[in-house]
């Protein structure tokens, strides 16, 4: 599924590279530790945290990663986005919690990549 | 690029991309008999501004919004689709190219037209000017990416032939300051666009991304600071990242996943879970530790280039 039907489905607000919206999504990882995403995600990956700080920028495109979701309504920090602007990586923010948003990404058949 | 070989790059496309290409391929469509009063909904549930209306397996109109909103203004009673869609349905063959659809645009004034296939004339999909226009912003974006890699390449070509030696090294080197948050990873970032643009294999390029990122991390995180170098050689990459102190007491035990001696607010932004040297355990094919207490710390990885077809993950 591409990442701009997912952001149609569920309704996510994008808050960077808004012109780099048209990739596969390969499947998720939901994880707030940095090094664990490095270990378990997967290029193309959706990856969905509640992390706001710009190192996560780094994470996901030392893994080449599809884009960051933000749960809980929370929002990035203003160097996270420029970051984000400059890498062209697209990071999104929803109001549902990680539990919900996983629940709604793996029954529009987004799944784990384990 | 000058604005006028833009305009002409654009001219070339609309020759070049076909109709089938930029169409929407999820076609909405209507029966005949749904009641124009049931349209509304439809639109705007599917977020459509038109369908085409299909009589079993035959297309018989396309019903749009202006058909819709003539049927509002002129307050008429409730009546199939049929009744008000336009039966004179003008169709795109799939393999046309865009140059053909534009003149149709132009010529009957239409907000879109089916597509079908040249062949069988089975309805394929559906285009409107948007997609047209979105066709050629993708195709004019996608080309502008590949000048940039071409520039790169060219120049990396270039620079090896231009060296003569029996052996060619190249070193890179990044340094890292202590406890700097906002530019930690610069480093391996850094590192991994160098690493790309000289061609290397994406798996390779990843490992050692990801190898150098934690080791950055690392020290960002405990030290004042330190030294990445990367050397790359035709069969393998060797980075080494050095620092001078504090230290590690227990080279063992700082090697146990999950062991970690981050204080709180360092875990609390997702770092220090113990995971860091573990995982560039497993992005290299070899690595080595050594540290002495107050003197500093060595970390040497090798990432052979045969390896790169494995997974870095687990």
């Amino acid at each position: 599924m591409k990442l701009t039907e997912l952001i149609t489905e569920l309704n996510l607000s994008v808050r960077s590279a808004k012109a780099h919206l048209d990739r596969e999504v390969t499947g998720g990882y939901a994880s707030d530790l940095l090094s664990d995403v490095l270990a378990h995600g997967e290029e193309g990956n959706l990856w969905i945290t509640l992390q706001i700080h710009q190192n996560i920028v780094g994470v996901a495109s030392m893994k080449d990663l599809a884009g960051i979701i933000l749960v809980n309504n929370r929002e990035p920090e203003a160097e996270a986005l420029e970051k984000a602007e400059k890498e062209k990586l697209p990071i999104m923010v929803t109001e549902m919690p990680t539990f919900e948003l996983v629940g709604r990404l793996y029954s529009l058949g987004i799944v784990g990549t384990k | 690029m000058t604005p006028d070989n833009k305009i002409s790059r654009i001219q070339e496309l609309v020759y070049e991309i076909r109709v089938g290409e930029v169409m929407q391929k999820d076609v909405i469509t209507i029966s005949p008999q749904t009641n124009m009063s049931d349209l509304r909904g439809i639109l705007r549930e599917k977020r459509i501004s038109g369908a085409p209306v299909l009589d079993g397996e035959d297309m018989v109109g396309i019903i749009s919004i202006e058909d819709f909103i003539k049927w509002l203004a002129d307050r008429e009673h409730d009546c199939p689709v049929s009744e008000k869609m336009s039966k004179d349905v003008q169709t795109l063959y799939a393999d046309e190219p865009l140059t053909q659809a534009v003149n149709k645009f132009e010529r009957f004034g239409f907000g879109r037209f089916a597509v079908i296939d040249r062949q069988n004339h089975q309805l394929l999909g559906i285009i409107t000017k948007g997609d047209i226009v979105e066709g050629l912003l993708k195709k004019l974006e996608v080309d502008h990416y590949k000048e940039e890699d071409e520039v790169y390449r060219r120049r990396v070509e270039h620079f090896f032939e231009d060296i003569l030696a029996d052996k060619v090294t190249l070193l890179f080197q990044y340094d890292v300051a202590g406890h700097d948050f906002k530019r930690a990873g610069e480093g391996a970032s850094r590192l991994k666009a160098s690493l790309k643009r000289l061609g290397l294999d994406p798996q390779v390029v990843r490992r050692v991304a990801i190898a150098t990122y934690e080791a950055e991390m690392n020290l960002v995180i405990y030290t004042d600071g330190g030294k990445i170098r990367a050397r790359v050689e035709p069969h393998g990459i060797f980075v080494k990242v050095a620092d001078s102190g504090p230290g590690i007491p227990d080279v063992q035990k700082v090697l146990q996943p999950g062991y970690s001696t981050a204080p709180e607010w360092v875990r609390n932004l997702g770092f220090g879970a113990g995971m860091g040297l573990n995982n560039i355990f497993k992005c290299a094919s070899k690595m080595n530790l050594k540290s002495v207490v107050g003197k500093g710390t060595r970390l040497y990885i090798r990432i052979d280039t045969k390896d790169g077809a494995m997974s870095e993950t687990n």
